[in-house]
């Protein structure tokens, strides 16, 4: 049971990470690579503001600022240029931009992993469960973070937009939507998200490094991939299910080893059935 | 001066030249059709005047400014917008929600008014309101896309084949609709491949050969002259 709840907790981190990866390409139609690598440069501002003694608090809240403006930045000097070139030269230009995150961290923290410690948290006993308070509020605080972007999605005039571009950006374009604008702020929500995500990964696993991003983004691409890329609600799925059945793999000796190789054969199985993810939609076109 | 100015237009895709310099006018309270086969270049001209596409040469006039530099989501909130070929309604949004989104450039206290006022136009679209349009018919979505291009209040609207895999009961209710839209002070600029129909409710017509305009005029001697009869009418 407490391996559920953990499970839950992590693919908690996993859905809000796949949410940007998912919205940008449901909106923007590219495959942002350096997505990951916020959470890193998250991390790293977190651990800045404690080097000059910062509450956790301001450390939290310049991690998500910092973040939402570098995702604003990237989009605007990296890929809005790109807008109308192949979906190749994107790609490679996302990948550079990751390796170039990576570097920057590098050249100015170092190689070597840095602590970066969240404070420490007490294990309740819950109905004769044991669960750690971090993962509690990272189930609590992700839970309300994704509600509020269902909501935002669904009940305001910019989220009907983000839906519109995503799904006929012309059509969107002839209602008044200006498209600049909401890949805009589909970034730097994005973002914003993954610096929320670097949070509750630092409270899990308390170091930081400059290739932080690399894994948990791998893995909450395939979330998203799994839930079908570009479905707001799959991203959540696919970021759960992911979660849950890693620390599962984890917690049993003999999967254990092979618990990433368990993931991703989870992505291939899913793709040989419904190759557009569990939520993914085929457009349809009624003449 | 007229309304929209197309002057000298050229359009290219890659190395193909689609339009090959286009000219012609709309003037306020009109209703105006571009008729032609099909790759003569009507969709191209439309999306060319929204915005959509690059324009090689040449201008596009609207209210007395050059156009066509301006981006497609300013155009619309001057009062121009389009019913784009094929529909493009929102499929995964509700009826409502997509006359939200028509709604868009707005910043009023009136769309809730309005939505009514399409309800009413289109009872159809009332009963299904809370609906996702991807399960409408193909008429019900033409209703919807005519609607939604209406909640923008646009002052020149371009139709695009509205008619296109319409049943023929259907093709005569959509332009009942036009003629009431353009009854109740919008100007329309249409294009069509049933010349027939539109010719009938229009007050002037182009006909697009190859990416050239080949003949003008108005839409009642266009109706008579015996080769646009031959080229377009059937006989």
């Amino acid at each position: 049971m407490s391996t559920i709840i953990d499970g839950l907790s992590l693919g908690a981190i996993y859905a809000l990470i796949a949410l940007g990866y998912t919205m940008v390409y449901g909106i923007a139609k590219m495959l942002n690579f350096a997505h990951g690598d916020i959470i890193m440069v998250g991390s790293y501002v977190i651990f800045s503001v404690f080097a000059f003694g910062g509450h956790p608090i301001i450390a939290i809240a310049s991690s998500v600022v910092v973040c939402t403006l570098l995702g604003v930045l990237i989009e605007k000097v990296a890929y809005k240029p790109l807008r109308g070139a192949s979906p190749l030269a994107v790609l490679i230009t996302a990948i550079g931009v990751s390796y170039l995150l990576q570097s920057i961290a590098q050249l100015i923290f170092g190689a070597k992993s840095q602590p970066v410690n969240m404070g420490s948290f007490d294990v309740l006993n819950i109905a004769g469960i044991d669960i750690n308070v971090s993962t509690i509020i990272t189930l609590a605080v992700g839970a309300v973070i994704m509600a509020a972007l269902t909501l935002f999605v669904k009940f305001t005039r910019t989220g009907r937009a983000m839906l519109a571009v995503s799904e006929d950006r012309a059509a969107a374009q002839l209602m008044g939507v200006n498209v600049n604008r909401i890949i805009m702020i589909t970034f730097a929500i994005g973002s914003a998200l993954a610096a929320c995500a670097s949070v509750f990964y630092l409270m899990q696993i308390p170091s930081t490094s400059p290739t932080l991003g690399s894994m948990p983004g791998i893995k909450a691409f395939t979330a998203a991939v799994i839930g079908g890329i570009g479905s707001i609600p799959g991203a959540m799925i696919g970021g759960i299910l992911l979660g849950v059945i890693e620390k599962i793999a984890l917690s049993i000796p003999a999967l254990n080893p092979y618990t990433t190789a368990i993931e991703f054969s989870l992505l291939i199985l899913i793709l040989l059935i419904k190759p557009i993810g569990l939520l993914g939609k085929k457009r349809r076109e009624k003449v | 001066m007229a309304m929209l100015e197309v002057n000298n237009l050229e359009v290219y895709y890659g190395v193909i030249q689609a339009l090959k310099g286009i000219s012609f006018e709309v003037n306020e309270g009109e209703i105006v059709t571009l008729i032609g086969a099909n790759g003569a270049g009507k969709t191209t001209t439309m999306q060319s005047i929204m915005g959509l596409i690059p324009v090689h040469a040449g201008t596009v006039t609207y209210e007395g400014n050059v156009i066509n530099k301006i981006p497609s989501h300013k155009i619309v909130t001057m009062g121009m917008t389009q019913v784009p070929e094929g529909r493009r309604i929102f499929q995964e949004l509700t009826v409502y929600e997509n006359l939200l989104m028509g709604a868009y450039s707005r910043r009023d206290k009136e769309v809730k008014a309005d939505i009514e006022n399409i309800y009413t136009k289109f009872p159809r679209l009332c009963e299904r309101k809370g609906q996702i349009a991807g399960t409408l018919s193909g008429g019900e979505q033409q209703m919807l896309a005519m609607g939604r291009a209406l909640m923008s209040r646009p002052k020149l609207l371009m139709l695009d084949e509205p008619s296109m895999g319409l049943s023929p009961l259907l093709v005569d209710q959509v332009f009942d609709i036009i003629k009431e839209i353009h009854a109740n002070g919008t100007t329309i600029l249409l294009v069509e491949q049933n010349a027939g129909k539109s010719l009938a409710i229009s007050d002037r017509a182009y006909v697009l050969e190859n990416g050239r305009i080949a003949v003008s005029g108005k839409a009642a001697e266009l109706l008579e002259s015996d080769d646009i009869k031959k080229a377009y009418l059937g006989g």
